[in-house]
């Protein structure tokens, strides 16, 4: 049967292993990937199967696991790097900004460059410092980049075969502390457009938009609300770059409120492009401001105060309050 | 030389300081000295004036046609490089990187390579681009301003040029890690210089490179300046000495005789095709010119340095050699100068006319696959463009 019930995990190790069937161009790369499994073991059992030149155990050089793809990418290889956490990416900042993301650009549009980068992101799981990070909004900034991220295991397995498809460069965060929730996946179903969002619960009161593991929670929100009789539409993005403007617009131009939320931080987040967008082109339908709520501008917590500096029931219920407040 | 005028430079500032700044800057001018004066020799085949000498391991054979190819190549690349200086005075190009000084260097490291190999270069690798047939004025778009790049870098195994220092070596070493993947026999020759030396790409390549014992040749073009800064200002040893470190070979040659750059690079070449892995060639030479036309050397150069590194072109002492051997003749020469002549004029020409891109291509070839911004602000600037023209207008 096609359909399983799988861990976000598992669904990402299968959509992986999917990959390296069918194309035997597809190499992942990465720290720990092989023997390990990686430290999420979401490379499993992969380079057992696939061989040492499918799967790539890496010097510890993120900068260099990029840049070497970015190589393969040349040649004709459809690198998947992994990203060991969130904040270790930054080494490879900078081939990820200045070469990863021009090169179609510069070459005039000869070259491809079709580099998976996966990187496991968010906090919740009482990491230590640089584990728990939401960068998002740094590489959506970035032309040239795509970023996405999955909210379940069924989009973990299709967003992950459509994104080494994909011949852009993609980065794709995983949102670490949904690894091992469970969820149907049909291998065999014909998968939705890779950039568009889903509304993942309907609603008339308020629109709730949010990604990766914010979409679980702004769900939790929507089914507290609902006992206190408030109808709330959630929104997954799924998709930061490109942003599916046009589903969060129907949305926002039935329910005339929208509170976005998201782990990383407020200022400059992708909330701020929601909000200006979306006032933008619902002005005359809004009839309240659009409300974020997310990180704070500081340095992520310690471990013991994270579930302070993250985005909770309660805080986005208050938001919610808020807006209906207006 | 360098070294020397260098380190006396820098005893003479520091003596200024304090006593104790001024002992600490003796002990280190001490050690620069010691590690200068352990340094090898640097392999030459062709001294300054123009002689033919022997390397126990490295020697080459070379018909007198093939010398007057390098010749040639030299000559050429010469003088595209001085048309696009005197293009960038005139106002036709925004900046313009100068090679001069370094031709032997590239004509020798480029023609050692062949047609399925593949070059990773920085941005002043006008020989070598020369020796793999790119149209030298693609070169120019870049610094006239009208591309970012602009070539196809599979057409002539030529990859872009790349400004940020260091990171195509990496993108070099990822090509070879391809090419061994695939179980060819080609070779990847990727360029840097004394100043990239210090990058983390630079030395994340070598790591990757060895690791894997990838087929790819790290050419160093050791100029001796990184804009200001000297090449004591980036490493304590001989740059080719860190090869051992990373655990394959390094070696220095007179980056100013073409005889040895070319077999030097294909004994290279050979080993990495062999599956034997990297090896980091540092070719010693001297940037004649300033960092870019941007740039003035005389805020950090003696004169004095320039005209030492003069006596060494790489150009005279390989025409001094055919000229001796009688390998050209002087209407070889003149043939050359009308060639040479008739490149600076077409170079000129097609600058002037190449033409300014549609303002609107600066949304093409932002993605392979599409993007919704991409297309939304392409309409938007489009119908603000078409609003001047009067009812074209969405």
């Amino acid at each position: 049967m096609a359909v399983q019930k799988l861990p976000l995990a598992k669904a990402l190790n299968e959509s992986l292993r999917k990959a390296l069937e069918t194309d035997p161009k597809v190499v992942i790369m990465g720290l720990d990937v092989g023997k390990l499994g990686g430290v999420f073991r979401i490379t499993d059992g992969l380079q057992k199967d696939f061989g040492e030149d499918r799967v790539v155990d890496t010097p510890l050089a993120e900068s260099g696991i990029v840049g070497t793809a970015i190589g393969l990418a040349l040649r004709g290889y459809r690198p998947v790097v992994e990203i060991q956490f969130d904040g270790f990416v930054f080494p490879a900042y900078d081939q990820i900004v200045t070469q990863l993301a021009k090169m179609r650009a510069r070459s005039l549009g000869t070259v491809k460059m079709p580099v998976v980068i996966r990187i496991p992101y968010g906090g919740g799981i009482g990491a230590v410092e640089h584990h728990s990070e939401s960068p998002e909004s740094l590489f959506a900034h970035v032309a040239g980049l795509k970023v996405v991220t999955p909210a379940n295991s069924s989009d973990a397995y299709w967003m992950l075969q459509q994104a080494i498809q994909s011949d852009d460069p993609v980065i794709f965060f995983e949102p670490k502390r949904r690894y091992w929730d469970k969820g149907e996946v049909d291998t065999e179903a014909i998968p939705g457009e890779l950039h568009k969002a889903r509304v993942a619960r309907e609603g008339t009161d308020l629109t709730l938009v949010a990604y990766g593991p914010m979409v679980k929670t702004c769900l939790e929100v929507a089914a507290a609300a609902a006992e206190e009789g408030k109808s709330i539409e959630v929104v997954d993005l799924r998709s930061i770059s490109p942003l599916d403007f046009d589903t969060i617009q129907a949305s926002v131009e039935k329910t005339r409120r929208l509170v976005v939320v998201h782990e990383a931080p407020v200022f400059f987040g992708s909330g701020a492009e929601i909000a200006a967008r979306i006032t933008e082109r619902c002005f005359y339908h809004l009839e309240a401001p659009v409300l974020r709520v997310g990180g704070y501008h500081a340095p992520y917590p310690p471990a013991r105060l994270e579930e302070e500096y993250l985005p909770g029931l309660d805080r986005v219920l208050d938001a919610v309050d808020r807006s209906l407040a207006y | 030389m360098t070294v020397e005028s260098t380190a006396a430079r820098k005893t003479t500032r520091r003596s200024s300081g304090t006593k104790r700044t001024a002992s600490a800057s003796t002990s280190t001018t001490k050690k620069a000295t010691a590690a200068t004066a352990s340094e090898p020799e640097l392999v030459q085949l062709l001294t300054p004036e123009g002689e033919r000498v022997q390397h126990p391991e490295y020697d080459i054979d070379l018909s007198a046609e093939e010398l007057r190819g390098l010749y040639r190549d030299m000559v050429l690349t010469r003088r595209f490089d001085a048309e696009a200086t005197a293009l960038q005075r005139q106002g036709e190009l925004g900046l313009w990187a100068s090679l001069l000084g370094q031709e032997a260097a590239q004509i020798g490291s480029g023609r050692a390579l062949r047609d399925d190999d593949y070059v990773f270069p920085t941005y002043r690798e006008h020989g070598v681009a020369w020796c793999r047939g790119v149209d030298p004025t693609n070169l120019l778009g870049m610094f006239r301003g009208v591309n970012n790049g602009g070539w196809d870098p599979s057409t002539n195994n030529f990859h872009l040029y790349t400004i940020v220092l260091g990171s195509q070596t990496l993108h070099a070493t990822g090509y070879a890690m391809g090419i061994a993947k695939d179980g060819a026999d080609s070779a990847v020759l990727a360029y840097f210089g004394d100043g990239a030396s210090s990058q983390g790409d630079v030395n994340e390549s070598f790591v990757f490179s060895s690791v894997y014992n990838a087929p790819v040749v790290f050419f160093c073009q050791n100029n001796q300046w990184a804009i200001s800064e000297p090449t004591e200002k980036q490493t304590r040893v001989p740059l080719y000495q860190r090869a051992r470190g990373f655990g394959f070979p390094g070696i220095r040659v007179d980056g100013n005789d073409v005889l040895a750059c070319l077999a030097v690079t294909r004994s290279a070449l050979e080993r990495a095709r062999r599956g034997e892995g990297p090896t980091l060639i540092e070719a010693f030479t001297y940037r004649m010119a300033a960092h870019t036309t941007s740039d003035d050397p005389t805020r950090y150069r003696r004169d004095a340095e320039r005209e030492e590194w003069e006596a060494k072109d790489p150009i005279l002492r390989l025409k001094a050699y055919l000229e001796n051997e009688g390998h050209a003749d002087a209407a070889f020469f003149e043939e050359l100068e009308a060639e040479s002549e008739a490149l600076g004029k077409s170079v000129r020409e097609v600058v002037r006319a190449m033409p300014v891109p549609d303002h609107m291509a600066m949304f093409d070839n932002v993605y392979a696959d599409g993007h919704a911004l991409v297309d939304e602000e392409r309409a938007q600037y489009a119908a603000y463009q078409a609003s001047f023209e009067g009812g074209e207008a969405e």
